[in-house]
């Protein structure tokens, strides 16, 4: 197995008291592609919020441990410093700044120096047409009036620009027209060409998969890791559903 | 490094608040009848002038205190300098004859780089008095006029002046207005001849430095047919314990399909009370654009006026107010249409924190004449914790019934969820925050010229510094 990058073990977190997250366990390898499948409402963006520091979860117990750091001691900013990066499943609307200021005022903060403007501009000009996004959306606000789609794709967007060890994508996919899958897809390969980068892709279509070699795949119900296994169990999922693995409360 | 100002963010509240010592100045304290008549002397009024100060000073003991907005207890006016003349020949043409620790004082705020580098014209006034006034040669051989309104008085604008000044706001408008015919010293007097186009913005500088002293500077401005101008004015304060009062006027004169941008970022410091008045009357077609933010002083009233007198006369109001501990203002617009067609816009942001009070007025009057005329009035406040306050409080008077008429308030929070998203990106938690009030107040921001823009992205950076917790 390759080098560990996340480790978590025991996790169990709340939300609004309910206890969500039961004890779950996960490790990924640098490089590696894991994917995240479960029924709805099963915990799997709670999961990923723990892990990026949602303050609407509380963490009853458990540990993380990210490149052989505790994680979960880290503020919000400290793990994407670290190369953590979530992929919202709502990215929220933020008027009066830009997508392309913010992204820069990202990085310069996280690297603690100044990019040169021109240069950055250049590279998101190119990364926005890859994207097969408008250059204009660079000067727009940061995914104001945006569609879910453009949402997501802007996810993506500041994924590739800021680089990040770990990308967590939460139903990136979903949403999504067939051309824009394929783009999301390809960003996401592209991302991968970084052969140190490790993804976690959370999702319920496979669609967004075929083009990509996915090591493990984890199922979560009900707050636990219920099954892990190949990329084979996927497309079991896509036949048989989740039934099977559902558990009794209790 | 250097304490010169830079465009790089700089988020040093002392950059505003440094001082040096007063050295022979001459300092009038008080207000009655001698000390209106000896500022008077002091300034050589022309006779019609001393009566006039004399008029409104009894006006001024006539008229009670506002009693509807923030308290200025605070203020005693006996214990106000009404006037202080800093150590300086009064007024200078070159920058190196202004002395030297009222030149580092204004080069450490960016003034004359600001006018190498992008204005057609700089005044500078420090106290009761202007230190230095300049304009573009090129500009002004096109007529432009900017000079210091008080030898404007005595020169070939004299009779024009005479003409306009307190007209739009009298002595008899409220009580601090009067007080201001009775002192007022300083400010800009700007013409813009018929047809011309001020390509670049002219600036003027206001800068208190003596404690417990008081500014009443004019600024008079009047732009003739089809011709454009941008004015920009700054105030600045250092800290003081006890109060200081900023009791200015600004009348504007818009004629026929002319435009004037008036724009204002003002930094008092926080023992301020700003009580001042802002009016512009706009004639035909002409168009007056207010780009206002507020984020200094103790307690403001502040409500710049248009009077729309013309047929399709336009006003335009953005502005951003920032109330922070201690701070109660009160700010917003009002508008008055008296002719067909005139329309109104107005837009607003305010945001308050550690328990600042940020109050929007607004008051839309559209007379009997003002057919088919439009107002749209949107203001949104932002409560940066649960210790703050904002109101809005619009008013409409509207006495025709062909008008369109529209009225827009929202209040907000910041909400965690955007902190949290800003934050998985990298920035810290002061930082996001800070970049969700900036982008609050964009409104403004992107009115401004670039420097300016950054200036107030500083301020509010500087307000914001310390938010968490
Ligand atoms: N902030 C919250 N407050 C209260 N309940 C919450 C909160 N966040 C999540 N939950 C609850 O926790 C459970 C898991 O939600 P979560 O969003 O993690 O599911 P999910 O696996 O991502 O589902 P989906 O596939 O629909 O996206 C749900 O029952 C949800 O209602
Ligand atoms: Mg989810």
């Amino acid at each position: 197995m390759a080098n560990s990058l996340l480790s978590v073990s025991g996790l169990r977190a709340a939300a609004e008291e309910k206890e969500i997250l039961r004890g779950v366990d996960l490790e990924i390898g640098e490089g590696e592609t894991h994917v995240l499948m479960g029924p709805n409402g099963a915990g799997k963006s709670t999961l990923a919020g723990a892990l990026m520091g949602d303050p609407r979860y509380t963490i009853l117990g458990g540990e993380v441990s990210f490149k052989g750091e505790n994680l979960l001691e880290k503020s919000v900013s400290q793990r994407a410093g670290a190369g953590l990066f979530l992929s919202f499943q709502n990215p929220v609307e933020v008027p009066g700044i830009s997508l392309e200021n913010f992204i820069r005022t990202a990085i310069e903060q996280g690297k603690g120096e100044k990019l040169r403007p021109w240069v950055f501009h250049k590279e998101v000009k190119e990364t926005l047409a890859a994207l097969s996004m408008d250059e204009s959306y660079g000067e727009r606000d940061l995914n104001v009036g945006f569609s879910g789609g453009e949402k997501k794709k802007a996810e993506i967007l500041q994924m590739l620009l800021l680089k990040p060890s770990l990308a967590i994508l939460d139903e990136t996919d979903s949403g999504l027209d067939v051309d824009a899958v394929r783009t999301v897809s390809r960003g996401v390969e592209e991302f991968r060409k970084n052969e140190k980068a490790s993804l976690l892709i959370i999702t319920h279509n496979a669609a967004i998969l075929s083009a990509l070699k996915v090591d493990r795949v984890h199922v979560l119900v009900s707050g636990r890791i219920v099954k892990e296994g190949g990329p084979e169990l996927i497309e079991e999922i896509s036949r048989d559903g989740f039934s099977r693995f559902e558990v009794n409360e209790g | 490094m250097t304490d010169e100002k830079t465009q790089v963010q700089d988020v040093n509240r002392a950059f505003y608040d440094f001082r040096y010592e007063d050295r022979d100045s001459y300092r009038i304290d008080g207000l009655t009848k001698e000390i209106v008549q000896q500022i008077s002397e002091e300034k050589n009024d022309p006779e019609w002038m001393r009566e006039f100060r004399l008029k409104s000073l009894e006006i001024f003991n006539q008229t009670a205190m506002p009693d509807w907005g923030p308290s200025i207890e605070g203020l005693d006016m006996d214990h106000i300098a009404t006037y202080v003349r800093p150590n300086a020949q009064r007024m200078n043409t070159r920058w190196e004859d202004v002395p030297d620790d009222i030149r580092n004082t204004f080069d450490r705020l960016g003034i004359p780089k600001a006018e190498r580098a992008s204005l057609a014209g700089v005044g500078a006034q420090y106290d009761s008095e202007v230190v230095y006034h300049n304009i573009r040669e090129d500009v002004a051989k096109l007529g432009v006029v900017y000079t210091d309104i008080e030898s404007a008085l005595h020169g070939e604008y004299g009779d024009m002046i005479h003409e306009h000044f307190m007209k739009l706001v009298p002595p008899t408008d409220h009580k601090f207005a009067a007080l201001h015919g009775a002192v007022w010293s300083g400010g800009s007097f700007v013409y813009v001849p018929r047809g011309v186009s001020v390509e670049i913005p002219l600036q003027s500088y206001f800068r208190l430095n003596a404690a417990g002293a008081g500014q009443f500077e004019h600024t008079l401005i009047i732009v003739e047919e089809g011709a454009y101008l941008h004015f920009i004015e700054g105030c600045s304060a250092p800290k003081y314990n006890v109060a200081n009062l900023h009791a200015g006027c600004v009348e504007l004169f818009v004629a026929k399909n002319a435009t004037l941008r008036y724009s204002t970022i003002e930094n008092w410091s926080k023992n301020m009370y700003n009580l001042n008045t802002k009016r512009a009357r706009v004639e035909e077609g002409g168009k007056v654009e207010w780009i206002s933010g507020s984020f200094g002083s103790h307690v403001s009233y502040l409500y710049p006026m248009s009077v729309l007198n013309g047929k399709g006369a336009r006003s335009e109001f953005t502005g951003v107010t920032f109330a922070g501990k201690g701070q109660n203002l009160d700010t917003g617009c009002k508008v008055v249409h008296n002719a067909p067609d005139t329309s109104s816009y107005v837009n607003t942001r305010s945001i308050s924190k550690d328990g600042g009070i940020s109050t929007f007025r607004s008051a839309v009057v559209v007379n009997p004449k003002a057919e088919n005329s439009k107002s749209a009035v949107s203001c949104q406040s932002l409560m940066v914790d649960d210790v703050s306050r904002s109101d809005t409080i619009p008013a409409m008077d509207v006495r025709t019934s062909q008008a369109d008429i529209g009225h827009e308030a929202r209040i907000g929070r910041i909400s965690d969820e955007a902190v949290f998203y800003l934050m998985s990106r990298g920035v810290s938690e002061e930082e996001a925050r800070a970049l969700i009030v900036s982008g609050f107040a964009e409104n403004v921001s992107k009115e401004l010229p670039l420097e300016y823009a950054v200036e107030m992205n500083n301020l509010i950076r500087i307000e914001m510094k310390g938010a968490i917790g």
